[in-house]
């Protein structure tokens, strides 16, 4: 070979490229190389030192969630012609992945009730900023008004691109009181304004309470004309509102609880979705129909010139690698649930979530945070050290939930747990949960208390 | 088979059939009415389709059989690094004390996984040589968001409150990602002219590195293909005008090990695990990009980062007072880190550079061939003479002498069993083929690929009708791309 | 349009736009893109014209032409403001790339300063311009 490419020797071929000042002259300080069976070993000690669902009864969600993947998906994404290729720039050899976002777009857009879907973005809190993008190239506002029901990284990826690109962030705080728990319409009314570019909610929220989503999208355009954004838990969307429906312009949301595993958070993917007039504005790879010469129906990337690799410096995103293989886990749950599945999944999750909240606000010391209605996800305050009651959790085999405080920083979150409900937690399980925290609790309570 | 007419997933199944079978509703079943008022209930379910598991897997496996992939072929995409994806990766990244971790476990119940990315992010650095690294972005071009967001943070701490340079430069080759990040972090693109030698143009650097420059942007080796000869003397430029200094690590696989970015003055690296770290490209993701930042860039570095304590313990740490803050949920894309950490294991600082000699080899060796008599003619070198780990041929010859274009001969490569090289870029070169065969491949790859290449010009010295009408065998032929952007089609309609 | 045209009673901006100015009427313009933008877009996908009221700059982007190759900013050769737009060729863009001085116009504008027309080129001056 060096002889084809003229040389004398490989190091021939470097010492003439890379000026000697920057060649490195020593081995990297690296472990040395291992076989196959020991890279295997050493990932292995290190997995056991991590405590998974798999050895845990685990209430924790806050953003990623513990659903049943079926087996089904874990063989189609090892499958080479679905792990390996590139993205589809030479479609006639790529309709296989073509075809895939093509129905993964279908699939996102009848869940969210919105025309048109993208093929995926990274994840949720970067899909809410690239909404923010889309809204301020739409109307060149001067902020961003969002609810403090978003979850505390969403609004922190916001507040880090908003930065970037000159918008200002201005959070509406929850209602407290009676009626606590959801985005305070006046509040809200009254922040959005002609110089508000986009309007965001979550839906559900971070407190696990269900918004009214169509009140909030209509009075976001009572007197102005924000992009209205929603970021939805889309395993609610069998038995809630879509956004769609409820005067949202674009949703988006994290879609790992859709066939994709926890890993530790990620990767995982975003979806996209928004009226017909954004078309042209939405960020990342589309995917569309068409025919070949010979009149055969097939699929491409199009509307290319909205992405980075043409459009360049006045791309609607710069986003080039996406997650084509976690929104085919994605399209391939959806799928395998259907229909009536996803329908029966949100009613269980309603039923088994409300179930969860009433017996375990039944336990001295804890109380609901507030009583607007749950779906798969509920707050709960507890008069006692929430750091403290989950380490007693532990040895139990036991993980109540997540310590809002430690998570969002915020102050009025002191004594706040979040607990999260899959399909994967019984009534059984549930139960343990009750007498677990209760002990917990209790035991907790009683040794802080003054001798 | 192959040539079925497409059908959606939304187009088969029946009423009635179904896959999931939902657990019992084993408490209290409530009306959903007394659940959830009226008015936020969804009145009509999303349309999804009503199929058995039989139809659904053989509905993906029958449309996976019309993708081309890198376990079956060759595919010499310029500047993606199309590197075979040990199956190993797939196996420990599926371990559930990887898979199934909650990413808000205590940190007590999660040292493995902040070994894990502790490590990597040591690995990295080494790699780099630069000393503090970030894990958490999704993407290279996230990765290139963090850049230059850190590089707005730099100066306006440097500026403390007034004016921040507003522009960033970036070479006339680059990719396409670089200008769109910077406009989205608020910056103007300005660019730099390519010299005859195909790197950064010194003169015109000089002229445009001013007090208004905030960075410069590059990949080195660059997307010719060319390793800068002059990269001391661009640094020494940039740093000259308070600006920093950033590398797109597209182009890492050529110099693991032999040369390393913070060496060459860069102050910020950007990594793409799924190219030279073999972390699979899933048909277009997932990604991951983490970054290195030299010592001044690094108090600004987004949240949260792995930290060992002075007992040896990993946590993930979010005190940073000067921190952007964070780009996106939890801390980034563990699974991928999972398997480009094994990557790493099983190479060792020696396989590493052992993988980017081999993958200079390969492309050198490539394009001697494609030297030779009957291709030379017609698919030129416009810059350099050796290449480090890719190259970029001019079809401009060929479309004047042969009457077919680069497009022309990448669809006729589709009939020949090869995934073409990238075409079109960089915009630099007139009808550009740009090849990165990598290290995973043999002489007999590069040789019958080189065959393909000379066989395809005389069949169009011919008749270069040929390959203006292909491909023929592939499950589909030419698409028509007007007609998908004159008027999209995004989604099945459904009745 | 196959064969390049620059049709001499047309001025040109360097931008490869051009402007008709009836000798009747040197208040109002009408604009469109030159042959040479329109070969090198491709065929044009998506046209959205601006809207009527809207003001121009002089050596400004008013406007965006796509192909399915690129996106190109539509550069104003002269000031003022929209008095018309051509709504078929928002309908059927390719009129754009069939006839881009005639069917396929992109605005009629109500000059603010038609002083502005010396500094544009005439057809000779602007092939001259793309023959480097």
């Amino acid at each position: 070979m060096l002889a084809t490419i003229g040389v004398g020797s490989l190091q021939e071929i470097f010492d003439r490229q890379i000026p000697e000042a920057v060649r490195l002259g020593r081995e990297l300080e690296l472990p040395d190389g291992l076989p196959e069976q020991d890279v295997y070993e050493h990932l292995r000690a290190l997995a056991s030192r991590n405590t998974s669902t798999e050895d845990e009864l685990s209430f924790l969600g806050a953003g990623m969630y513990d659903h049943y993947v079926p087996a089904l998906i874990d063989m189609l994404m090892e499958r080479s012609e679905f792990l390996t290729p590139y993205t589809p720039y030479q479609p006639e050899i790529s309709q296989g992945g073509l075809q895939v976002m093509f129905e993964y777009q279908t699939a996102i857009s009848e869940l969210t009730a919105l025309p048109v879907s993208n093929a995926s973005v990274y994840e949720g809190p970067s899909a809410v900023a690239a909404a923010g993008y889309l809204a301020k190239l739409h109307n060149g506002g001067k902020r961003f008004v969002v609810s403090a029901g978003l979850h505390p990284h969403t609004i922190e990826t916001l507040r880090t691109n908003a930065h970037g690109y000159g918008m200002e962030v201005l959070e509406v705080p929850l209602l407290a009181g009676a009626s606590g728990g959801v985005t305070d319409p006046d509040a809200w009314a009254e922040a959005i304004d002609g110089e508000t570019s986009a309007a965001i909610f979550a839906q559900p929220n971070f407190y696990g309470a269900v918004e009214d989503a169509a009140a909030l999208s209509a009075a976001a355009k009572a007197s102005a004309n924000p992009v209205v954004v929603a970021q939805v838990d889309p395993i609610t969307l069998g038995v809630l509102a879509a956004p769609g429906e409820c005067g949202v312009d674009v949703a988006v949301g994290e879609g790992q609880p859709l066939g994709n595993r926890l890993d530790f958070g990620g990767p995982s993917f975003g979806f996209f979705a928004a009226r017909e007039e954004y078309m042209r504005r939405m960020p990342g790879r589309i995917a569309g129909e068409t025919i070949d010469v010979d009149g055969r129906r097939g699929f491409v990337l199009t509307l290319q010139t909205r992405e980075q690799h043409i459009r360049r410096e006045k791309a609607t995103s710069n986003i080039c690698t996406s997650q084509a293989l976690n929104a085919l886990a994605g399209v391939v749950y959806l799928t395998w649930l259907g229909r009536r599945g996803i329908v029966e999944l949100g009613e269980l999750l309603l039923a088994r979530t409300h179930y969860a909240r009433e017996r375990l606000a039944a336990i001295p010391g804890v109380e609901k945070l507030h009583e607007q209605p749950v779906i798969r996800e509920f707050a709960l305050r507890i008069d006692a050290d929430v750091a403290a009651v989950r380490r007693r959790c532990a040895p139990q085999g036991v993980n109540p939930g997540v310590d809002v405080q430690a998570l969002s920083g915020r102050p009025e979150d002191r004594g706040v747990l979040l607990v999260a409900i899959t399909e994967r937690r019984s009534r059984a399980d549930i139960d343990r949960l009750v007498d677990v925290l209760g002990a917990a609790v209790a035991a907790e309570t009683e040794a802080s208390v003054p001798a | 088979m192959q040539r079925e007419a497409a059908r959606t997933i939304f187009q088969k199944g029946a009423p009635g059939r179904r896959a999931f079978v939902c657990p019992d509703m084993d408490v209290p079943a409530l009306d959903v009415s007394e659940l959830l008022p009226e008015r936020f209930r969804r009145a009509q379910p999303p349309r999804l389709p009503e199929v058995s598991e039989p139809e659904i897997v053989r509905h993906y496996v029958g449309i996976s059989k019309r993708n081309f992939d890198l376990d079956s072929g060759f595919y010499p995409l310029g500047s993606c690094t199309m590197k075979h994806n040990p199956r190993l990766h797939e196996r420990v990244a599926a371990l559930p004390g990887h898979a199934r971790l909650h990413p808000l476990q205590d940190p007590e119940r999660a040292q493995g996984a902040l070994e894990l990315m502790w490590n990597l992010q040591q690995a990295l650095s080494e790699i780099s040589g630069l000393p503090h690294v970030s894990l958490q972005p999704s993407a290279g071009s996230h990765g290139e968001l963090a850049g230059v967001l850190l590089t707005r943070a730099y100066h306006e701490q440097r500026g403390e409150g007034g004016r921040v340079p507003n522009k960033v430069l970036t070479p006339d080759t680059a990719h396409g990602t670089n200008p769109a990040t910077v406009t989205m972090a608020g910056f103007e693109v300005v660019k730099v002219a390519t010299n005859a030698d195909g790197g950064v143009d010194i003169d015109d650097l000089r002229a445009k590195a001013d007090a208004d420059v905030a960075c410069l942007m590059l990949t080195n080796p660059n997307t010719l293909g060319l390793f800068d000869p002059n990269i001391s003397e661009i640094a020494e430029i940039v740093h000259g005008v308070g600006a920093t200094l950033y590398y797109d690590g597209a182009n890492l696989n050529a110099v693991m090990g032999l040369s390393r970015p913070g060496d060459m003055g860069f102050d910020i690296v950007h990594f793409n695990l799924h190219k030279s770290f073999t972390q699979p490209h899933g048909g277009g993701g997932p990604g991951s990009g983490p970054i290195a930042v030299s010592e001044r860039i690094a108090p600004f570095l987004p949240v949260p980062v792995v930290g060992r304590d002075e007992e040896g313990a990993f946590a993930l740490e979010y005190e940073r007072g000067r921190s952007i803050g964070r780009l996106r949920g939890f801390h980034g894309n563990y699974g991928c880190f999972v398997r480009s950490y094994a990557y790493i294991c099983s190479l060792g600082g020696d396989g590493l550079k052992d993988a980017s000699e081999t993958a200079v080899l390969n492309a050198n060796y490539l394009l001697a061939r494609l030297k030779e008599h009957g291709v030379a003619e017609y698919l030129t070198l416009p810059y350099g003479e050796l290449c480090m780990h890719e190259f970029v041929l001019s079809g401009g010859p060929m479309k004047r002498a042969l009457e077919i274009k680069t497009l022309d001969l990448a669809k006729r490569l589709l009939d020949f069993g090869f995934h073409p090289p990238t075409v079109y870029f960089p915009l630099l070169v007139d009808e550009a083929l740009m090849v990165e065969p990598t290290e995973t491949e043999t002489k007999e790859t590069l040789d019958a690929f080189a065959a393909a290449i000379a066989a395809i010009l005389r069949e169009a010295a011919e008749d270069p009708e040929i390959a203006r009408g292909a491909p023929y065998s592939t499950p589909v032929r030419r698409l028509d791309e007007v007609a998908a952007a004159k008027n999209p089609v995004l989604r099945e309609a459904l009745a | 349009m196959s064969q390049a045209s620059y049709p001499a009673d047309l001025l040109y901006h360097p931008e490869h736009d051009w402007a008709r100015i009836a000798e009747e009427d040197p208040e109002h313009a009408t604009l469109g893109i030159t042959w040479y933008a329109q070969d090198q877009l491709g065929e044009v996908v998506f046209f959205e014209a601006p809207a009527v009221g809207a003001t121009l700059t002089k050596d400004e982007p008013y406007t965006e032409v796509e192909s399915v190759k690129a996106v190109s900013d539509v550069v104003a050769p002269l000031s003022g403001e929209i008095v018309e737009v051509n709504q078929a060729a928002t309908e059927n863009p390719g009129t754009i790339n069939e006839d881009p001085y005639g069917e396929g116009w992109l605005v009629k504008v109500r000059l603010s300063d038609p002083a502005e027309r010396e500094t544009l080129l005439d057809a000779a001056s602007y092939k001259a311009t793309l023959a480097g």
